[in-house]
């Protein structure tokens, strides 16, 4: 028969796995915390405390950074009033992650889907060719960019060369030009799950609604988007969550003025010099992520339970 | 039969537009006039002014320690926190674990990057430390979760009952991690330190948030020079800077191929 | 039994072992006792799920029982990790290190030893020869055909020189040639290196060629160990008689005992003597058995039970006869085929059927 210490022997190795476990977490735990998630919370803190006359902060309560993120003070009038430039800055922000998204959907399906019916071996080779970019620097194709669309650019040569126009076209420094760049740099981020998910599609399906006289158009409807769904909702998040929170984009492409919201939230640990309204900034930007991700959640649930 | 003809033709486009740019712009870094947009002949002299140019060695020489520093420690602790996460029974805390170590991957960067920077402010006060520790610390926190995937990934795959044999064959637990688990699962450890670089390397938007005076790396020091009238020896290190991510990740997919 | 008195290399004493607690709870092995002597070819036999990884897992370390006891040449090991017994595996899917040369792999266990380089060496290059790989010495594991793999496995768990190898279900991945190659190699191996083997199959056919004895589990528990001739012959339980070749179960009614032999009554009112298993409480209803083969066809109205013949089937070899009893229920016999002999018998015809002496058994339950 097994002594009582025996068996307490078995829990005491139980015991020292679950502690071995953490111990090769901790130092992980520790980097990220100090490093990524515990400042969120300091930040937090910061959103409501009084604003610095040089920047940082008083250690007094005060709710103006929130304020401050809808409204503005008219020192003229003595009142509060809507902050148009915050509100303008919001809208732009959404309607060009929304316009990119929308984009980078249009080119990256067709891209996915050629990708998806090549053959076995050359289909390593293409995806390799969409995800080199994504593994370079963000700012150095935003730069390739703007060469591209500036006015002495290859685009603005080339149209004026053939005679389509006499004068370069403003593109950079437009919303068009952030948009543009936007897409640019985060199409991979598309391609890439919807090419996953196309990649278990098994293709005789098409070609058995050809054979049931079914158009183009609707094969493509009826039979390849729903089954690909799942990977269109997982790029359009994809994209549109950094676009969302873009800041060198629109730094580059946008100039000083057509800011979006990750410009306007370094701005105010800038020249702004109000860290609680920047920090107010960044929370409202990262609840907004917060939502767009639960809505995708909540789509990807709604997917995998409605085919079951 | 299964052609969309207009979706290949969007692709083809797709592709095309992908690498336009950057073929325009690694050609003008052998620009040998002095502009962007008008090209005067072959030359290497702006690679050679980027060579020269202290700003740039200096840029570069920090983009390199911090990108080591912050890769080496990061695959440490992935290796560490994938070993403790995978083949073994969900455990409490799992779900916390998880979404810490994915935490960078979906809070946006700026929101990170201005978080940093209030709480690096308060330390420097506290502490009166300046160095480049902030730096290493910020980046190590980010590239962790690139690290962590492939090792995860490769552990994943890997049968248990190697391990168990070595413990049968008079392996001691340590024995056993030296001679069995670490060697298989070593190219997922290679794959994620590569990976870890690239991204520490290309970091834009934390490093310009967190950086001291005089702490530029070279996207920062790039995305400063961005302002000024820009010459093609913004394309000369842009191009060196794209060889060395594409050398690295081309490495990366080959060790993934090798496995695969 | 062959007499002779061995020691135990290992026991098991009341060994039980529960995974899982509450509603979801599963008794793997229930209160096991069991002694395994040395340099004896033992076979664990048994249907899936009955346990037999379980017990071999105890032995190896890599689990530890929930009650009981495992002993090592004497010493509890219960407890002791996989790495501190002198207890090798070969594994069922080889687990060979994919990162090693098959050299490598051999010599393993050695080094992990500290076992001196020249010693190494040594003992791989035996090894080698041994299992007859010589030529493959410094090939990586992962470009050898199944069955090289499977000798490189065996050779590495043997090269330590283990008390004890473990074997759980070696054979089960190679085809059909290769395994009946391997059946012979293994009896070998045993034999020149004089180390105990705990063999795992669930192939009875397996078991009764290869083993010096073995042990038939059911759910848990370990019904009857014995060796191979007392197995067959001498079923003690229900489960070992209907789990090993083919047998007749006969009701019957216990008449009188004289030691291991009991006089019992047929349902056809004939007395018969019939072995007793060991350790048999005293009961008035009995079942026994008697194997196909241990019977013979006698002339309407002789032997010990009458029936018509219900159907002839002939295999080669033999021929089997489905008879059904006057009393109820059927009776196959198996009777050898002489050379151009014709089939005397027909289909409906009544018959006897006349026992071998000793054929009959008692069973415990
Ligand atoms: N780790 C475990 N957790 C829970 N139950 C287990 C575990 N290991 C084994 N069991 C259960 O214990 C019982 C015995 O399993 P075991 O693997 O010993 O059977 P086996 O005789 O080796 O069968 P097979 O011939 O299929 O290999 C089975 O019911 C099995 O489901
Ligand atoms: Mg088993």
């Amino acid at each position: 028969m097994a002594e009582p210490g025996e068996a307490s022997a078995l829990e005491e190795a139980e015991a020292r796995a679950v502690r071995t476990r953490w111990a090769l977490l901790v130092p992980a735990m520790l980097v990220l915390t100090i490093g990524a998630a515990g400042p969120l919370l300091v930040m937090l803190v910061y959103s409501f405390l009084e604003a610095g006359d040089y920047g940082g902060v008083e250690w007094v309560f005060s709710t103006d950074g929130w304020v401050q993120v809808f409204y503005a003070y008219d020192i003229f009038d003595e009142e509060w009033v809507a902050a148009d430039a915050h509100l303008s800055i919001f809208w732009r922000s959404v309607k060009l992650s929304v316009v990119t998204t929308l984009l980078a959907l249009f080119f990256g399906f067709p891209t996915a889907y050629f990708i998806a019916t090549r053959s076995e071996k050359s289909r390593n080779a293409w995806l390799f060719l969409i995800t080199i970019p994504f593994w370079t620097n963000l700012l150095i194709r935003t730069f390739a960019m703007m060469e591209v669309i500036r006015n002495e650019g290859v685009v603005n040569s080339v149209l004026i060369g053939i005679g389509l126009i006499d004068e370069p076209i403003q593109i950079l420094y437009t919303d068009t030009a952030i948009a543009l760049g936007m897409v640019y740099v985060y199409l991979p981020l598309m391609v890439l799950p919807i090419y996953a998910s196309m990649e278990k599609f098994d293709f005789r399906l098409v070609e058995a609604a050809y054979d049931l006289y079914a158009t183009r158009l609707r094969v493509l409807w009826r039979v390849i988007l729903p089954l690909v769904k799942p990977g269109i909702v997982a790029g359009s998040i994809l994209v549109f969550i950094p676009s969302l929170g873009a800041y060198v984009t629109p730094r580059v492409l946008g100039g000083g003025k057509n800011m979006m919201l990750g410009n306007l939230i370094e701005l105010q640990f800038g020249q702004g010099r109000n860290w609680p309204l920047g920090a107010a900034l960044s929370i409202t930007l990262l609840v907004l992520v917060m939502v767009a991700l639960l809505f995708y959640v909540r789509a990807a649930q709604r997917g995998s339970s409605g085919h079951g | 039969m299964k052609r969309q003809a207009g979706f290949t033709t969007v692709a083809i486009i797709c592709f095309v537009c992908l690498y336009a740019p950057i073929v325009v712009l690694v050609a003008y870094s052998f620009n040998a006039g002095e502009s962007i947009a008008v090209w005067q002949g072959f030359s290497w002299r702006w690679y050679a002014a980027a060579w020269e140019n202290e700003e740039v060695q200096r840029a570069a020489w920090l983009s390199v320690l911090v990108a080591v520093q912050a890769s080496f420690y990061a695959t440490v602790v992935a290796t560490m926190a994938a070993l403790a996460t995978t083949r073994n029974k969900a455990f409490r805390g799992q779900t916390a674990v998880f979404a810490l170590i994915n935490q960078p991957l979906m809070v946006p960067e700026i929101v990170t990057g201005v978080a940093l920077l209030i709480v690096f402010a308060m330390v420097k006060v506290a502490t009166g430390y300046n160095g480049l520790g902030y730096l290493v610390l910020a980046h190590t926190a980010f590239c962790i979760p690139f690290a962590y995937l492939p090792i995860r990934a490769r552990l994943e795959g890997m049968d248990l009952t190697l391990e168990t044999a070595a413990a049968d064959l008079y392996a001691t637990p340590w024995k056993t991690f030296r001679r069995v688990t670490l060697p298989l699962m070593w190219p997922g450890i290679l794959a994620g330190a590569m990976l870890a670089f690239v991204i520490s390397l290309d970091d834009v938007v934390i490093t310009e948030l967190v950086k001291g005076p005089g702490q530029d790396t070279l996207p920062t020091y790039m995305l400063g020079q961005l302002r000024r009238v820009v010459t093609p020896e913004i394309n000369a290190i842009s191009s060196a800077l794209l060889a060395v991510s594409v050398v690295i990740v081309s490495l990366f997919f080959l060790l993934n191929r090798k496995r695969g | 039994m062959d007499g002779s008195v061995r020691d135990i290399a290992v026991e098991a004493e009341n060994v039980s072992k529960i995974f899982g607690s509450g509603s979801d709870e599963v008794r793997a092995l229930d209160d096991v006792s069991v002694g395994i002597q040395d340099n004896e070819f033992f076979t664990l036999l048994g249907p899936s799920g009955c346990g037999k990884t379980t017990l071999l897992r105890l032995i190896a370390g890599f689990d530890h029982p929930t009650k009981g006891s495992i002993r090592l040449a004497g010493q509890d090991i219960s407890y002791l990790p996989p790495y501190r017994r002198s207890v090798n595996t070969v594994f069922q899917n080889y687990a060979l290190f994919p990162h090693m040369t098959v050299a490598q792999n051999i010599g393993f266990g050695l080094e992990m030893q500290g076992r001196s380089r020249a010693e190494v060496r040594e003992t791989v290059g035996n090894m080698l020869a041994l299992v007859r790989m010589e030529a493959l010495a410094n090939r990586r594991t992962s470009q050898i055909s199944g069955g090289q793999q499977q000798r490189v496995a065996l050779a590495r768990a043997l090269a330590p020189r283990p008390k004890v190898l473990l074997l759980d279900e070696p054979l089960s991945a190679l085809d059909y040639k290769l395994r009946k190659d391997m059946q012979i190699e293994l009896k070998r191996l045993q034999h020149e290196t004089g180390i105990t083997f705990v063999f795992v199959t669930h192939d009875q056919e397996e078991a009764l060629t290869m083993s010096d004895r073995i042990a038939v589990m059911s759910s848990g528990k370990i019904l009857q160990v014995g060796s191979p001739r007392d197995i067959y012959d001498r079923p003690s339980e229900r489960f070992v008689a209907d789990f090993i070749g083919d047998t007749n179960f006969l009701e019957a009614e216990v008449a009188g005992k004289e030691g291991a032999t009991a006089r019992i009554r047929l349902a056809s009112g004939v007395e018969v003597e019939a072995d007793l298993p060991s350790g048999m409480a005293d009961a008035r209803q009995v079942t026994v058995v008697i194997r196909p083969e241990h019977a013979a066809l006698a002339p309407a109205g002789q032997g010990e039970l009458q029936g018509r013949i219900a159907n002839i089937v002939y295999f080669g070899t033999d021929t089997h006869y489905h008879v059904d009893l006057d009393t109820g229920g059927q009776f196959t016999l198996r009777l050898q085929n002489p050379r151009g002999g014709r089939e005397l018998h027909g289909e409906g015809e009544p018959v006897g059927i006349a026992f071998e002496p000793g054929a009959l058994q008692v069973l415990r339950d």
